[in-house]
């Protein structure tokens, strides 16, 4: 066979490979969304579950999924930020640093399932907080550093070198320097980190099961006083989130329209990953034009 | 009169606010280091001392953990060891982990290579964006598709229930494929134009040009995406557990129940009571997650250093 013929040959098969991918990807995509999103209606969006009748909707779950999601990001970021500015700014090559370089990168490859026990044993069974919304909380954050201080850590480390020469001429001291000038030079890319993030915080259940629990109590959505049990806002309830009600209405769910419901809680979840991967990139580039010195 | 002022307490010697401002700020940001690399060495100490408190306060046999193949930690065996014969869920967890990477990997490779060789200007502008999006999808979205399309196709094709190794290996390769992919364009990527001009400029066809230099070149880049992937599909929990059939027995085909260390994990751990031994032996399966994912872990470092050395 000549080196042409191969050539062609492996250009097709190569074509082949990308369609299969194509089909399987696009068919994925298209299936959660043509069987989802005639699920979705306001009705199901904000109604409570059903345990065994049908018509149950998703909304505590849903308000669940995005105060994890807040608090989780009230944890992790301003830890994730000050991890981010001292990797980059201070670190020296020094043994103690490169030791914890290792165990940031060995945290941040640790099954999810790992993580969630290890917050069942500290934060629910230790701390005594019991499946909550503050043991999920603090669980989603040990598994969202990681990754946070590396994105934070490289915008920050992207920002260019002459930033910093001129802001320590100026006289700036370098913590100065930081705050003021690089900090909101590296914005664009910690923000866009954070959304990205955002996104797969939310729709992260393993490490939920055994610290947010799988169970939503009655919930009243009128009352907003933190520390009343009855108040959405209570962080000692446990709270199921989406992705945990999917998982768990597909296990163990004896509603007559477990399927119907799982669909729409599916399409719900992509539209939300969609959705922070849009504001992400859009909140990205509007940030980098008013940031950016043209 | 005037007071005599010593030299070291004049102002210009006093330290100014900006002094202690770069102090706290150095101290506080090396805190966040501090504390999150002490988050990591808890986990490992807590499932390590778990993990151990089976063979050690229990008197398990670390030879039967890894060939027996009954799990019935709640009983013990005539010697009063508990019977913890996990075989059946390391075997199923590699076989699913091993296969979807023989099923991904030359997918995934395959897929970079045409996004970053053949039709650059579509894979940057329509599969880079998408393939991003789908590394974000929720693994429980992926296990539900498993569950609601997979299953029932390989009920309908072999005999049996559906659920199986081969059921979590085709949710797994499906669920890695968009993260390896996305890696392999990154090594492929960083592969320098020269050296792909040099292999053109020789006479080469773009085939030979991929095959003997690109590939060649990009080879640790590529292992590392793979193994990255393995790690992600050994560590995954609830995508496998919907659909494997969570039967603690080592299957006879890819088409019969089975189970993974992800798997027992998820379903046992809120069923057993802490300190009891069904419950150490669960956190013993922990331990052996936690030490694979090390080992992908130094893997791949491993080779990344190899690479730039």
């Amino acid at each position: 066979m000549s080196a042409k013929r191969k050539d062609q040959l492996a250009t097709a098969g190569l074509y082949v490979i990308v369609g299969i991918i194509i089909t399987v990807l696009a068919g994925l995509l298209g299936f959660v969304f043509v069987k989802g999103v005639p699920q979705l209606s306001w009705q199901f969006i904000t109604s409570p579950p059903q345990i065994f009748k049908e018509g149950g909707g998703v909304g505590p779950q849903l308000f669940n999924s995005f105060y994890l999601l807040v608090l989780t990001l009230i944890i992790s970021v301003p830890i994730a930020i000050g991890a981010g500015i001292y990797l980059a700014e201070y670190a020296k090559d020094h043994w103690i640093i490169r030791c914890i370089r290792v165990l940031i990168e060995v945290l941040s490859s640790l099954p999810s399932i790992v993580v969630g026990l290890f917050g069942f044993l500290f934060f629910v069974l230790y701390m005594g907080w019991g499946f909550s919304i503050l043991s999920g909380a603090f669980a989603l954050s040990v598994f969202n550093l990681p990754l946070l201080v590396r994105v934070i850590e490289q915008s920050i480390h992207n920002v260019p070198k002459s930033q910093r020469e001129a802001g320590w001429a100026l006289g700036f001291s370098k913590w100065e320097t930081i705050t003021t000038i690089i900090l909101p030079a590296a914005l664009p890319g910690i923000v866009t980190g954070i959304i990205l993030a955002s996104g797969r915080v939310f729709g992260e259940a393993a490490a939920l099961i055994y610290t947010a629990g799988m169970s939503t109590p009655i919930i009243d959505f009128t009352n907003w006083n933190p520390l009343s049990p009855t108040s959405p806002l209570h962080p000692f309830r446990p709270a199921e989130t989406m992705a945990v009600h999917i998982w768990k209405i597909n296990g163990e769910g004896i509603m007559p329209d477990a399927a119907a419901i799982s669909d729409g809680a599916a399409a719900l979840l992509i539209i939300s990953i969609l959705f922070f991967n849009f504001t992400s990139r859009f909140i990205g580039n509007l940030l980098f034009k008013k940031m950016g010195a043209n | 009169m005037a007071k005599m002022i010593k030299e070291t307490e004049h102002p210009l010697y006093r330290k100014s606010n900006k002094m202690r401002m770069e102090r706290i700020g150095k101290w506080l940001t090396f805190l966040s280091v501090a504390l999150t690399a002490t988050i990591t060495a808890a986990i490992l100490f807590l499932v390590f001392s778990k993990g151990v408190s089976t063979f050690i306060v229990n008197d398990g046999s670390v030879k039967e953990f890894f060939t027996g193949t009954t799990w019935n930690p709640a009983e013990v065996n005539s010697l009063g060891q508990p019977i913890i014969g996990a075989l059946p869920f390391l075997v199923g967890s590699l076989a699913v982990t091993g296969i979807s990477a023989l099923i991904a990997g030359p997918l995934a490779i395959g897929a970079a290579i045409f996004m970053s060789e053949i039709a650059p200007n579509t894979g940057k502008r329509i599969m880079q964006p998408v393939i991003e999006l789908l590394v974000g999808i929720p693994s429980v979205v992926y296990g539900f598709i498993g569950l609601t399309v997979v299953v029932p196709f390989l009920r309908g094709l072999f005999p049996g229930s559906g659920f199986g190794i081969a059921a979590g290996t085709i949710v797994l390769s499906v669920m890695i494929l968009p993260t390896v992919t996305s890696l392999a364009l990154d090594a492929i990527q960083a592969v320098p134009r020269s050296l792909r001009e040099a292999s053109l400029a020789l006479g080469s066809t773009r085939w030979q040009m991929i095959c003997k230099v690109v590939l060649k070149t990009a080879k640790p880049g590529l292992l590392m995406a793979v193994i990255f992937g393995m790690a992600r599909a050994f560590g995954e929990a609830l995508a496998v557990q919907m659909v494997i059939g969570n039967a603690s027995v080592i299957p006879h085909s890819l088409f019969e129940p089975a189970s993974t260390v992800t798997s027992i994990l998820t379903m046992g751990m809120g069923y057993t009571v802490m300190g009891q031994a069904e419950n150490n032996a669960l956190w013993s399966l922990a331990l052996v997650l936690l030490l694979m994912s090390l080992f992908f872990t130094i893997a791949v470092r491993m080779i990344g250093k190899g690479k730039s050395s």
